[in-house]
């Protein structure tokens, strides 16, 4: 009997779309990070990460809450280091030079390195239109074409048709949803090479978080994403890399990372394979 | 199935009640006690200044706010035989004292408040916030006696400066040349009385700025100087002026600081650099002393339009506060 091809397995997710191969674009030569460790204090919460992300794709990174992911990632663009008492170790290349550099202006790295955060957070005093281009006041950068920027970037963060007619309004008016993807609209805007997601989709309702997946596969074609969820499915459907993080009550490891339909299914850690068959976590 | 349903009788809501518990009403009873009786007392203040006042007001009219004469004139038994009483120069110079004040502090206040949440070293921080709100709780008439023995002195200079080059303004028109104890003068000691307090209040709303909005300015590639314009400032807007109108109160009611620095003449002046000014606060403490008895109602007349006035700019305040707080919230 032929019922609607559904997947069933977040293997057979992962498969319905096409793993992009690392280094076929031109998009610079990708992200890679080197031996990073982190503390808060004296607690050490990340160990030795060694993690490359190729120009153009999207890797998921998943595991239980407080193994390291979204430190992990805000060690990627410097975000870590305004938590007091945080530290680390390591080097995270982009492009080949070391972000960490002594002589590097952390403004340009987060330029390059844009972030999404978990919780929508439009800049509330600002209409649509101003928190899209926000990032260029505030680096202090002037475009000559900022219309075509602004409907370019609303365009990409599938928000435009919703907001076209009302770029006057204020930020805080549209719901979580479209705010979210406008926050997307606004990192997009500095033309990062790399985006980091930390969670996009974790306050959202079914409708949003498809909207955004579907972003997050267009906006692949041009920069490197790396995308922190607690959803596996997400994973699967998103992703071309997945990394799974891990703590054992020390600090947070990675045990595998491969490319996604691998890791969903024929896992090479044993601790992945529970982790991602719904054992734990 | 629907037609049933719409058949059927739409019923009116219920009355809903709640049976508070017993502690609930001891607080209850407690709260309302605390809240009503600041009310009450305030209520009892200002009928107070009216039912002295009244006679005095009822004599001047509005002559009592806009003239500016205070004379009376007794017989030998000590009746009133003539008496003129009109507060428009104090009022000009409280209303003129204040504005100084909050001018010269806003822009202190909110850059010390910025410097101790985004810039100072927690070490200093700690430090400065122990001596600012020292300053807070400093009497009022050590001041006064800084901006007498310490500040005229030096303010001949300053004010020559300010009339050199600002002198095109009305306000800084110097004509006569009497530049010590003037409502510049009297502006500078209040500033400094006012500056603690709208220090503590900026730095409060200033720390309270959301830290998601902080970190998506810092992920736009943000200076701190661009995430302060674009986050904090639009988020602590309303508690600036918030704190701000509290100072411009607590300038307006200050008697004896200005009495100590201020020459106080029944002249009307908008010149702030000139010689000659008092406030409502300070003619209350000069001539509460020696006064008559119809002097004394004349003065609780001047008392009641301070209070009023004060009521006036806080409600004015409550309004700015309640317009500007919607947006960077």
């Amino acid at each position: 009997m032929e019922t609607t091809t559904k997947p069933s397995s977040l293997a057979d997710v992962a498969n319905a779309h096409v793993q992009k191969a690392p280094g076929t674009r031109a998009l610079g030569t990708g992200l890679e990070t080197r031996g990073i460790h982190a503390w808060f204090g004296k607690n050490h919460v990340l160990s030795d990460i060694n993690l490359d992300f190729a120009a153009g794709t999207v890797t998921a990174l998943i595991g239980p809450s407080g193994c390291g992911k979204s430190t992990f990632i805000r060690t990627i663009n410097r975000m870590h280091e305004f938590i007091p008492g945080a530290a680390m170790a390591g080097e995270v290349l982009l492009d080949g030079r070391d972000v960490y550099a002594a002589g590097t202006d952390v403004t340009k790295i987060r330029l390059q390195i844009g972030m999404v955060f978990q919780k929508p957070n439009p800049f509330p005093s600002m209409t649509i239109g101003e928190n899209v281009l926000s990032g260029l006041k505030l680096s202090q950068q002037k475009v000559s074409n900022k219309d075509e920027l602004l409907e370019e970037c609303l365009e990409r963060a599938g928000l435009w048709n919703e907001v076209k007619d009302r770029l006057g309004a204020h930020g805080g008016s549209l719901s979580g949803g479209q705010q979210q993807r406008l926050c997307i609209a606004r990192a997009l805007a500095v033309r990062p090479q790399v985006l980091l997601m930390d969670e996009p989709c974790s306050a959202l309702d079914p409708g949003s978080t498809l909207r955004i997946e579907e972003t997050i596969r267009h906006l692949s074609d041009t920069m490197t994403i790396i995308i922190v969820t607690h959803n596996m499915q997400q994973a699967a459907r998103v992703s071309d890399y997945t990394a799974f993080f891990l703590s054992d009550g020390g600090p947070g490891q990675m045990i595998e990372a491969s490319p996604t339909n691998e890791i969903f299914s024929r896992p090479r850690d044993k601790r992945t394979e529970n982790y991602v068959t719904g054992r734990f976590g | 199935m629907s037609t049933i349903a719409a058949e059927r009788q739409v019923p009116a809501p219920r009355v809903l009640t709640t049976q508070p518990r017993f502690s609930d009403k001891v607080f209850r009873a407690v709260v309302t006690t605390g809240g009503l009786s600041s009310l009450i007392i305030l209520g009892l203040i200002a009928i107070f200044l009216s039912y002295r006042g009244f006679e005095v007001l009822r004599q001047e009219g509005f002559h009592f706010l806009t003239s500016s004469d205070w004379s009376i004139t007794t017989d030998d038994a000590g009746n009133v035989t003539e008496s003129h009483f009109g507060i428009a120069a104090m009022l000009v110079g409280t209303i003129l004292c204040s504005i100084i004040a909050v001018v010269i502090a806003l822009p202190v206040s909110v850059f010390s408040a910025l410097f101790l949440n985004f810039y100072a070293p927690a070490w200093l921080k700690k430090i400065l916030v122990a001596v600012i709100d020292m300053m807070a709780a400093f009497p009022s008439i050590l001041f006064g006696i800084w901006g007498f023995l310490v500040l005229m002195p030096s303010v001949e200079y300053w004010a020559k400066l300010l009339n050199k080059y600002l002198g095109f303004l009305p306000f800084f028109k110097l004509h006569p040349y009497v530049v010590t104890r003037s409502p510049f003068v009297a502006g500078v000691v209040l500033a400094i009385m006012i500056i603690p307090i709208i220090t503590s209040v900026s730095r409060e709303i200033f720390s309270q700025a959301p830290l998601d909005r902080i970190q998506a300015a810092y992920a736009l590639g943000a200076t701190r100087w661009a995430m302060i314009k674009a986050v904090v400032i639009p988020h602590g807007r309303s508690g600036v002026i918030g704190g701000a109108m509290l100072g411009l109160g607590r300038a307006m009611g200050e008697t004896v600081a200005v009495f100590t620095v201020l020459n106080i003449v029944f002249q009307v002046n908008w010149q702030m650099l000139l010689g000659v000014g008092g406030n409502v606060a300070s003619l209350i403490i000069l001539k509460f002393g020696e006064a008559s008895p119809y002097e004394i109602k004349a003065l609780m007349a001047a008392g009641l339009v301070l209070f009023l006035l004060t009521l006036v700019v806080n409600a004015l305040a409550d309004l700015i506060v309640r317009s500007t707080g919607k947006s960077g919230r």
